[in-house]
């Protein structure tokens, strides 16, 4: 059987002078259902321009995306609505992506409402709350709005809210880097739940090679729009192949692993790295 | 000899909520040529703690007590002679480097203005001639033609180097550095980290290290004081507090750092920690609200 999403040479170029610039090109890779899979890179290397030509909110300008073996570039009317059922996103910014002036019981009812059009209002909410419910917010919270809850609050709202619409993918876009260590733990717990009792595959979008290295089944590493490594997340992070990820890697500072050796040893080589002007 | 001493120091904010003790009693030390680091998750009053030593917070809503000498200058009594050091004697290093330069100004500009108020009495000339050395040594590449140019054609890491060139200005005794790579890629936040170490070797320079990182304040600190509620629950040696956490709450945090190593997460579990292990109901709501009340008044970040 092939696998659920296969993304095949795809190609995104942002219009501009002399040609546009190519944010994504020659990108690659598949994912099984329901498994975890990571895009990793810096700022600019492309991978939240990959993510939103997954949740159409862009269209590539080459390649094809395939769901099932139907490929999704170019889908228009009815068939758009049905893809987009399918898949899911929850977005980087706790604070930005909720509209303030909504009950977290709207929210979430809103996308029940794209799903299920033929329940009633009151239906709706009550299938909300069994959703806030289920991300672990406390009882009440139905009723209260966007405001009153805290990041990682607002951030289960998002993710209950992706998972009302029953999706089988869920993309999360730098879904915890804006949250506190202690409350990116719960968040990646509960997304770990919620996959092994759903089946639900995630395309994340991370920069946090420990946040990958802890959830992903594989992984892409990308740099300047292309695919600079992939493969299994134990064999790409624990012994990488590439110099990049070697870079990426030791880039990425671990407490547990520094012990007894000196500082400037661990961030020298950084030393070197050339930094352009933009 | 130390720059900074803090003892038995308080900071209370007035909110709309009634007073808000953000900073309880807190002991630090630090010596010159030392780095030592306030670490804490949001809300937990580290920023609170700097920007108060600093006298940055507004007068009639922070009210500070306690004993706090700042080299030398009683930081709770002398607000004068606070507001004198700053910008001379100790620099500050801020958060976001795209917001604290202004945009209207060329790089270089903004360089000579620190070199002046940091030297009294240097001369047009000398400042031009200090900005382009002073960009030189924070690596800046072509320093002549980079201080012609103005803040919105650098990238973050080249910005967050600026703003360290400017924090040297004064060739200051203290820096504060309020979670000085937060922003960054890991790649240039290594480079910019390495740039520091490179700097207090070279320089003698104390700095005062806010982070929520504890992968960056392992790297970069003598001493660790971790933070929670506006108390230190934590104080130690960098590498002690790592190896060999004493409290419950450092465990905690350091558990929830995901790790590249295949350390102590629970045999078999696919979930991301050993604390993350816990049920949804008990954990969230503890750790949710507590970054949720203080952060509103404190520090308001969102990382």
């Amino acid at each position: 059987m092939s696998a659920l999403l296969q993304v095949q040479d795809l190609e995104v170029t942002y219009p501009g002078p002399g040609g546009g610039f190519r944010a994504v090109q020659g990108v690659s890779f598949e994912v099984e259902k329901g498994t975890t899979l990571a895009l990793v890179g810096e700022s600019g290397c492309g991978k939240s321009t990959v993510a939103k030509t997954l949740v159409k909110l862009l269209e590539p300008t080459g390649g094809r995306v395939l769901l099932d073996g139907t490929d999704i570039v170019g889908l228009k009317g009815a068939e758009l609505q049905r893809y987009r059922s399918r898949i899911q996103m929850v977005f980087q910014d706790p604070y930005g992506s909720l509209d303030p002036r909504l009950t977290a019981g709207a929210l979430v009812a809103e996308a029940i409402a794209l799903r299920s059009p033929g329940l009633s209002k009151a239906e709706r909410l009550a299938e909300a709350e069994g959703f806030l419910d289920r991300v672990g917010l406390p009882a009440g919270s139905v009723t209260k709005k966007a405001p009153e809850f805290s990041g990682g609050q607002r951030q289960r709202i998002g993710i209950a809210r992706a998972l009302a619409v029953r999706p089988e993918i869920v993309v999360l876009d730098e879904a915890t880097s804006a949250l506190d260590v202690s409350v990116q733990a719960e968040i990646l717990e509960l997304l770990a739940d919620i996959q092994e009792e759903t089946g639900t595959t995630y395309v994340m979008i991370s920069h946090n090679l420990g946040v990958v290295r802890s959830v992903a089944d594989s992984v892409v590493v990308m740099r300047r729009g292309r695919v600079e490594e992939s493969g299994g997340a134990k064999a790409v992070l624990g012994a990488p192949q590439s110099e990049y990820t070697q870079l990426l890697r030791s880039a990425a500072l671990d407490p547990a692993a520094m012990s007894g050796i000196k500082p400037r040893e661990v961030v020298r080589r950084f030393g070197a790295v050339p930094v352009a002007a933009k | 000899m130390s720059v900074i001493d803090l003892n038995d120091y308080s900071v209370e904010l007035m909110t709309a909520a009634g007073v808000l003790k953000a900073v309880d009693s807190v002991a630090l030390t630090l010596e010159a040529g030392k780095t030592v680091t306030i670490i804490g998750e949001s809300g937990s009053g580290k920023s609170t703690t700097a920007m108060s030593l600093l006298g940055l917070l507004d007068h009639g809503l922070a009210v500070s007590s306690g004993k706090a000498s700042l080299l030398g200058v009683d930081a709770v009594k002398d607000r004068r002679g606070v507001d004198a050091l700053r910008g001379r004697r100790v620099g500050l290093i801020p958060q976001d480097p795209m917001t604290a330069l202004s945009p209207v100004h060329t790089v270089g500009a903004q360089l000579r203005q620190a070199v002046r108020r940091g030297r009294p009495g240097t001369s047009k000339a000398d400042a031009a001639r200090v900005a382009v050395e002073l960009l030189g040594s924070v690596r800046i590449p072509e320093p002549e033609t980079q201080v012609k140019k103005y803040p919105h054609q650098f990238s973050g890491g080249m910005l967050q180097r600026v703003l360290i060139a400017i924090a040297l200005a004064a060739e200051p005794e203290i820096l504060v550095a309020d979670e000085p790579t937060s922003a960054l890629d890991v790649t240039v936040q290594a480079s910019v980290l390495d740039l520091l170490l490179e700097l207090q070797e070279r320089t003698g320079v104390a700095i005062l290290l806010i982070t929520h990182d504890l992968g960056v304040a392992r790297l970069m600190s003598d001493t660790i004081h971790v933070m929670r509620r506006g108390r230190f629950v934590e104080s130690g040696p960098a590498d002690r507090l790592v190896n060999d956490p004493q409290e419950e709450y450092t465990r905690k945090l350091l558990a929830a750092v995901p790790s590249m190593t295949d350390a102590p997460a629970v045999a078999g579990a696919k979930g991301p920690t050993a604390s993350g292990r816990r049920r949804a109901d008990a954990g969230h709501a503890e750790s949710d609200t507590d970054s949720a009340a203080p952060a509103a008044a404190n520090e308001g970040e969102a990382r």
